[in-house]
């Protein structure tokens, strides 16, 4: 054998070395999830047996039925989904409207603004909670889901995001073309500059959807009502009232973060590249 | 003068319309963003239960704080939590996005997105989960200590496993987020370093330490201070796990947090003015941090 073609081999064997211990390593890290998923398909004997049952049974169904029967969760999940969903539109359209205007217009005290809006990024969010619930008590906001809603219609994050993408795809000719033929600011917008931005759309809007899916505190603060409780409230209320039920305790986790992870590992491949290109760049 | 005043004015009115489509994000900061801070403060000045009318009491309760045990216990926790969290997530996240960086190429997204699944389940869900992991009896990590000849932990009774099991539980959540931060400043390294130090005869493992750890110094850097602030403003996992050993952080208030101690301040006892003391001594905390990072970070790009 050559030098270089030993050489060779050894880079095979260490990259089939390193492949077997990442993938090890995210079998690991899947394992949680995989339990959980096979642990809501069992009864309680079973799970409770050692070692570990770690394939599927078949009380999924009375498990569900019997999680129904104790907490709303199929309203839970419809609770979760119009609250992230408002604010996943919201934050769409408001931080691409800012985001173009940032990128496309040269206006007084566009410089300032923009740095303003970057430093609110920096002020961490539970310091404000007591005058927060105090305002909301003001306002009436009180178990309410406006509470958990206008707050976070468009955020800075998703500003800064759009108009980095903004600046990159969007060319000026284009922008100052539709002003000649005579369409309005909101029209060039609108007609020009959204259709290119949706890509960077969708990562900012799985961003913002899985924040406001998984948030705990503020609604744990904000609501009191059951029947208006999010995913989250109504899991640790079930894990904290019935803990001696664990495979129920298993569904309703399987429940509120399933969903979640097949919608990230489908559009998983987009996402983290553009996680990647958009760490890059700040 | 009169005609550079009248050019701004002109300016301003031609981009009228865009003012208008930032205008939603300043109004809500004016109103969610820049209140909230100032009444704080004024809060903390106050003894307060949100329905009797307001006392002023002065700088009592940060007095008061210095005195207050289970106010530095939250504090020393926090701080233990983030740098034995901080330091071998770090070590970790860097070694595995250098070895998908040389290494990886095709399985790369899917190895990432396996990696970075539990960032994005809710927090809460996989504390109770963890909770189940770390079961006595029936957890999954018990099992495999048994599996392995040793005896099972009573994982969430005793203050050190407590700990322990959280730091598990944060390094699992957050190690997906920080290889992707990793790998972003490692893919800005140019190839050229890496076979110039080959061409050198250099191995693997000085490659690592010679030249990648140097190179990607400002990302450490960011995650670490990123995730330290993160780590400060803890709350669903500690209190999730917890929860029902009477929410201030089981045995020894092992796993008590500042948000936690915040919570159960201003939400369990209604003292609305010592908490807004706390959370602005906790504001403080963190934006030194912060500015650890920006004067880091600033430094490196020099």
């Amino acid at each position: 054998m050559t030098p270089r073609l030993r050489r060779r081999r050894r880079l095979q064997l260490d990259a089939l070395l390193v492949h077997a211990l990442l993938l090890a390593l995210a079998a690991l890290i899947l394992l949680p999830f995989y339990w959980m998923v096979v642990a809501s398909t069992l009864d309680l004997p079973q799970i409770a047996r050692y070692p570990p049952r770690l394939y599927p049974g078949t009380s999924l169904g009375r498990n569900v039925r019997d999680l129904l029967a104790l907490l709303p969760f199929v309203r839970a999940f419809r609770n979760s989904l119009l609250v992230s969903g408002t604010v996943t539109l919201s934050q769409l359209f408001l931080c691409s409207l800012a985001g173009y205007a940032f990128a496309k217009y040269d206006f007084p005290g566009r410089e300032r603004l923009f740095i303003l809006l970057l430093a609110t990024m920096m002020i961490p969010s539970a310091v404000g909670l007591v005058p927060w619930y105090v305002m909301m008590n003001w306002f009436h906001w009180v178990d309410s889901y406006k509470a958990l809603i206008v707050p976070g219609m468009v955020s800075a994050f998703g500003i800064f995001w759009m108009r980095q993408y903004t600046t990159q795809s969007v060319p000026d000719e284009l922008v100052q073309a539709a002003r000649i033929d005579g369409c309005s600011d909101f029209g060039t917008y609108w007609r020009v500059a959204l259709p290119i931005v949706l890509p960077g759309m969708g990562a900012l809007g799985i961003i913002s959807f899985m924040g406001v899916w998984n948030d705990y505190l503020p609604p744990l603060i904000i609501l009191r009502n059951v029947q208006k409780f999010t995913l989250p409230l109504v899991v640790a209320l079930l894990a904290n009232q019935f803990n001696t039920r664990q495979h129920l305790i298993m569904v309703g986790s399987t429940f509120a973060t399933v969903p979640v992870l097949i919608v990230f590992f489908l559009a998983s491949r987009r996402f983290i590249a553009g996680l990647t290109a958009g760490a890059l760049k700040e | 003068m009169r005609s550079r005043r009248a050019g701004l004015w002109r300016d301003v009115k031609r981009n009228r319309w865009a003012y208008v489509f930032i205008s939603p994000f300043y109004v809500l900061f004016a109103v969610f963003g820049v209140f909230p801070p100032l009444f704080a403060l004024y809060l903390s000045l106050h003894k307060w239960d949100i329905i009797n009318p307001m006392q002023f009491v002065g700088l009592a309760n940060y007095a008061r704080m210095l005195q207050d045990k289970l106010f530095w216990k939250a504090f020393t926790n926090v701080m233990f939590f983030t740098v034995a969290e901080a330091v071998p997530e770090l070590i970790l996240a860097l070694t595995i996005a250098y070895l998908l960086d040389r290494f990886v190429l095709r399985a790369r997204s899917a190895f990432l997105a396996a990696y970075f699944s539990p960032m994005v389940t809710s927090s809460a869900a996989v504390a109770i989960l963890f909770g189940l992991m770390f079961a006595v009896n029936f957890g999954l990590i018990n099992a495999g200590l048994r599996g392995l000849g040793f005896s099972p932990v009573r994982w969430l009774e005793r203050p050190w496993p407590m700990k322990l099991a959280l730091i598990i539980l944060l390094l699992w959540r957050w190690l997906g987020w920080n290889v992707v931060l990793f790998l972003a400043g490692l893919q800005s390294i140019s190839r050229d370093y890496y076979e110039a130090a080959r061409v050198d005869g250099a191995n693997g493992f000085a490659i690592f330490t010679r030249i990648t750890v140097p190179l990607v110094r400002p990302t450490i850097l960011y995650v670490a201070i990123l995730s330290s602030i993160g780590t400060l403003q803890l709350f669903a996992e500690p209190y999730l796990l917890t929860a029902r050993q009477g929410g201030m952080g089981g045995r020894e208030n092992s796993l008590l947090t500042m948000v936690m101690y915040l919570y159960q301040v201003g939400f369990g006892y209604f003292r609305f003015g010592y908490a807004a003391a706390v959370s602005y001594v906790m504001f403080v905390i963190i934006l030194l941090v912060s500015l650890l990072n920006l004067r880091f970070l600033g430094r490196s790009d020099r």
